[in-house]
């Protein structure tokens, strides 16, 4: 699934398929994300993982409706790398500490959705679903204080305003979560051209960026934006 | 008779592993008994969670004695090829000590953040059956905490505000410190070279 501002909602195509695909031009990791499974209350359909994991030889990630320790453990036995948690971590913060436990820091990502309010920054929960979406009254920046205490090993910070329209990540709020942030950060939301990737990279230093829609639909090609960014002196693999 | 045995060691997560041997077309089988490590072609030594209670399953599974014996080729990975060396900072835990030398913990240094986690180039040293065919600008992908100091056993080295052991070879043990089965085509080829050592 991909969002364009998380609302509409639409499928994109056959995963495997699409997971090949990007995996052979050059992708450094997919993150599979069934955004509907927190609001719903439901769980990730796990029977998938097995056969993405089969033709994947990158890392990637699973996120959506992780609320255990089991759940964790089934997504990982089936081969993932990593599991992401978001919406069930603003419910229960200890879920954090129980699968750094399990499984290590490396393979703890914490999902954050991040709106600008005013000066500030507030975590959102159940962006899935455009009729729950809401602030959480959380300040982002103490969540991201919290969770890395918390044993998280890796941090996607989806900037919600800026999200699918493509007008470039959202330098001021990632500045400010980089000047915290000890582990990895990803940047999430509002690549649309490849100086977007080019900027997020040198002006917020981070240490990935995320993309859905520019991929999904051809926009930018990874071998192009691969090429573009070693040629700007940022340290990726070709 | 299987390609590759896998010793079960407890850790969770060999999945990707398996279907990376399938991709190349080997068999795999998961296993804990000795006279079946014996009788494999190859031996792959997995590894992920921490030294110490990956050594005392090694000990009660009665294999931590067995493994420096076995005369095939053996491949550890990750924490698997840590437990190859003589010892290890982490948990002060005594390893299987094919390899004279102490893993240690990365030093905090700044801009390094520990773990090492993602991306990052391997340079092979020497004309190593591991590393043939990998090129000068292959990059791996890499998840550890602790790292193996580079030595006679060095076969490939990365850096991470210094240097250290990447791909490791002694006699018929060999050992790489990222994870092939996740590292695209660099790590293909790894398994494949591993795959044909006689």
């Amino acid at each position: 699934m991909k969002g364009v501002r998380f609302r509409d909602h639409k499928v994109v195509g056959d995963i495997l398929e699409l997971a090949a695909r990007y995996c052979a031009e050059g992708a450094d990791e997919l993150v599979f994300y069934d955004i509907t499974a927190s609001p719903e209350n439901r769980s990730v359909d796990r029977s998938w993982i097995t056969r993405v994991a089969r033709v994947l030889d990158i890392p990637f990630c699973v996120a959506g409706g992780i609320r255990t320790v089991a759940d964790a453990e089934e997504v990982l036995n089936s081969g993932a790398e990593k599991i992401s948690v978001n919406s069930p971590a603003l419910a229960d913060p200890g879920l954090v500490n129980a699968l750094a436990r399990r499984f290590g820091s490396q393979c703890v990502v914490v999902g954050i959705d991040s709106q600008t309010v005013g000066e500030e920054f507030e975590v959102y929960q159940f962006t899935g679903d455009p009729d729950r979406s809401c602030s959480t009254r959380r300040r982002t920046l103490d969540w991201v204080r919290e969770v890395q205490d918390r044993g998280a090993g890796e941090i996607v910070l989806n900037c919600m305003a800026s999200d699918g329209v493509r007008q470039g990540y959202d330098l001021r709020q990632l500045r400010a979560v980089r000047s915290i942030c000890h582990v990895p950060l990803i940047a999430s939301g509002g690549a649309g051209t490849m100086e977007h990737f080019a900027t997020v990279f040198a002006d917020a230093g981070v240490d990935g960026a995320l993309a859905a829609s520019v991929f999904h639909s051809g926009a930018i090609a990874i071998p192009d934006l691969k090429a573009s960014l070693r040629a700007r002196r940022v340290e990726i693999r070709p | 008779m299987t390609d590759v045995a896998i010793i079960a060691n407890g850790g969770a997560n060999i999945a990707s592993l398996r279907f990376a041997l399938d991709r190349l077309g080997a068999s795999s089988q998961l296993t804990a008994d000795v006279d079946e490590l014996r009788r494999a072609r190859r031996v792959i030594l997995p590894g992920v969670g921490a030294a110490a209670d990956a050594m005392e399953r090694l000990h009660s599974l009665g294999l931590a004695s067995a493994i420096p014996t076995l005369t095939q080729p053996v491949l550890g990975i990750c924490l698997g090829m840590q437990l190859l060396f003589k010892g290890s900072e982490e948990g002060d835990t005594e390893c299987l000590g094919i390899f004279p030398a102490r893993v240690t913990r990365f030093p905090d240094r700044q801009g390094f953040p520990v773990p090492h986690m993602g991306w990052n180039q391997v340079v092979p040293q020497s004309g190593s059956p591991l590393t043939r065919g990998l090129g000068d600008d292959a990059y791996v992908y890499f998840v550890h905490s602790y790292a193996a100091p580079v030595g006679p056993w060095t076969q490939a080295v990365t850096d991470y505000g210094g240097e250290f052991s990447a791909i490791v070879r002694h006699a018929n043990f060999h050992g790489a410190q990222f994870h092939p089965e996740r590292s695209s085509r660099a790590g293909q080829r790894l398994l494949a070279n591993f795959l044909a050592l006689a």
